[in-house]
């Protein structure tokens, strides 16, 4: 029986800010990643507007899809099945992406496969790294998103530990926003932390009782407020680089020492980051000196695989196309989405 | 020539296959639901129902009409990104039907005066007005977000022999435009058959526009919202006031 070699995947990713398209092939690698960033839009407004997310992604979706065709010198009959981002995220974006893929998988009588925004974060990990196979832990940390998940096998998953309250890079946008950085907040309070100390301030460390690898981001951000409030009522001055490198510190090592924590006890010897603040330096740096410390594998994606993008989205929509998993033409958007869910 | 219409704008999902050959026109197949589902559930399924049962290649569809709006925002966009879809992977044009432009050519070749009026909120309907003459839409009044004192304005400025009045926003004023318009003019309702957005409506309008060349690509397609986002809105407030 002859069996064709190679699976071309077209994924579509819309569930926030970034209109995306991607040509992946074999799930690993990328023929072409091409990203529609609306940041600069959303910036007049100190954070993503859905009704103008929804409204950039209708205007982009067609050239981001024609330009990720073409960059990848392939056409839509070369195409085996269709990715989507189906959740979670913000309902109008998603349904843009949803009802855009499904119309191409219907009309080219294709596979149409719906894809979890946080199992292609995970998956972002498989496109550099050929020789990484689960089981590993990841930890997936963004600006919607904190979460620490146990990939026991493609496309099964175990969540360790989310956030309580504010996502990870949620902290950062609004404290970014108090020492008047501005929008979005995680490469500014990165860039600026290299000029700080990281111990001048000590901000607290949440660990939370009963739940060891849960996550809580609020009280450090109450801090850091608290803290400029006080030095603003004593009229003393404060160092914007020391608040962003002390609190930047207090988040980093939260992340590490529960992530760490995990794959000791979960008996495994591979560690991965996922999401946006994956890219962020110190967060990288700590995750790698404490993986070698514990002779553990440490993996991460380029910053272009850590921002939202199709790329991800094609390389998990790929594991699942091998599983079998197929949706049909009602599928719909579905904000909060959970993870393992069908 | 062979149109693909689908319309999701408003409380119902219709899509449609209509043709036309010579003298010969027909709608082939036509699905309308207007049920508690989301448009993003029923929309495509329904077009997968019409599809199957006429064996219509979808290779043969020569143009994909989409009815481009007002209406609700995510709706408008739920048939915006199905018809782009269909579009980009086909490679057809699509024809962009103004939504209250379709709602009128239901009643088309009347000798009354047509009057959509869609429930808007805040104060305000999404409405045109149109006549017809010699089997031709005029469009007096183009779509526009208007509050219902203003329609009345509006209306009274043009000779008619009465004014048909149809969409979602009829329950929502009916008792408003009758006390106004009553004495002036003869008015009347839709009934519900007639009432909604038809695909075959926005197919039929639709072949007439590919006709006169109002074709745009499925990657130029855009809804047309008539309005701007809440935060746009706000913003522009703000800014005014400051200046």
């Amino acid at each position: 029986m002859e069996t064709k070699k190679d699976v071309l995947i077209l994924a579509i990713e819309s569930s926030c800010d970034e209109t995306a398209a991607a040509v992946v092939k074999n799930g690993r690698e990328v023929l072409s990643n091409v990203i529609s960033s609306q940041i600069e839009l959303h910036k007049l407004y100190g954070g993503v507007v859905p009704e103008i997310a929804s409204r950039k992604h209708i205007e982009k979706i067609n050239q981001v899809i024609e330009e990720a065709l073409e960059t990848a010198g392939v056409t839509l009959d070369d195409i085996d099945a269709i990715g989507v981002t189906y959740g979670p995220g913000l309902v109008g974006a998603l349904l843009v992406g949803v009802a855009e893929a499904k119309a191409i998988a219907f009309a080219k009588n294709i596979p149409l496969v719906g894809v979890h925004h946080i199992e292609g974060h995970i998956s972002a990990n498989y496109i550099e790294n050929k020789e990484l196979e689960p089981p590993f832990l990841c930890l997936v940390v963004s600006g919607g998103h904190t979460h620490l998940v146990c990939v026991k096998d493609y496309g099964e998953y175990e969540i360790l530990g989310r956030t309580r309250d504010d996502a990870a890079g949620e902290a950062f946008d609004k404290v970014a926003r108090a020492i008047g950085l501005g929008y979005p907040g995680g490469p500014k309070i990165d860039k600026l932390s290299k000029e700080g100390n990281p111990d001048a301030i000590a901000f607290p460390r949440a660990h939370i009782a009963g739940s060891e690898y849960d996550f809580s981001f609020s009280g450090v951000k109450s801090a850091v407020l608290n803290y400029i409030n006080g030095c603003q009522m004593k009229g003393t001055p404060y160092n914007r680089a020391d608040i962003a490198a002390s609190f930047q510190k207090a988040v980093t090592d939260v992340l590490v020492d529960n992530a760490i924590h995990g794959v000791k006890e979960y008996g495994l010897n591979k560690l991965a980051i996922a999401g946006g603040v994956a890219s962020n330096s110190t967060l990288r740096a700590a995750m790698a000196e404490a993986c070698a410390e514990n002779g553990i594998e440490f993996y991460y994606p380029s910053p272009i695989f850590c921002t939202d993008n199709a790329a991800m989205i094609g390389a998990a929509a790929y594991y699942e196309y091998l599983a079998g998993t197929r949706h049909g033409w009602d599928l719909n958007a579905v904000p909060n989405l959970r993870l393992g869910e069908r | 020539m062979r149109v693909l219409a689908v319309d999701s704008s408003g409380l119902v999902a219709t899509v449609a296959i209509v043709e036309e050959n010579g003298p010969e026109a027909r709608t082939v197949a036509e699905y309308t639901t207007n049920f508690k589902k989301t448009h993003s559930q029923t929309l495509l399924p329904m077009l997968d129902e019409i599809v199957k049962m006429t064996e219509i290649d979808l290779n043969t569809i020569d143009a994909i009409a989409v009815s481009g709006g007002p209406g609700s925002f995510t709706g408008l966009r739920i048939g915006s990104a199905t018809a782009k879809g269909l579009g980009l992977a086909l490679g057809k044009p699509l024809i962009h039907v103004p939504t209250v432009d379709g709602l009128a050519y239901n009643f088309c070749y009347t000798d009354q005066i047509v009057c959509p009026i869609m429930d808007a909120r805040r104060g305000q309907v999404y409405t045109g007005i149109y006549r017809f003459e010699n089997e031709r839409m005029i469009v007096l009044e183009e779509q526009m977000a208007i509050g219902i004192e203003e329609l009345v304005d509006k209306l009274c400025q043009y000779e008619d022999n009465g004014v048909i009045f149809l969409g979602d926003g009829v329950p929502v004023h009916r008792e408003r435009l009758e006390k106004e318009l009553m004495r002036e003019r003869k008015i009347s309702f839709a009934p519900a058959h007639m009432n909604y957005q038809r695909a075959s409506t926005v197919g039929a309008l639709g072949m007439l526009y590919f006709k006169e060349g109002k074709i745009e690509t499925a990657a130029e397609h855009r809804p047309d919202y008539l309005r701007v986002s809440q935060a746009e809105r706000e913003r522009a407030e703000r800014e005014q006031r400051k200046a």
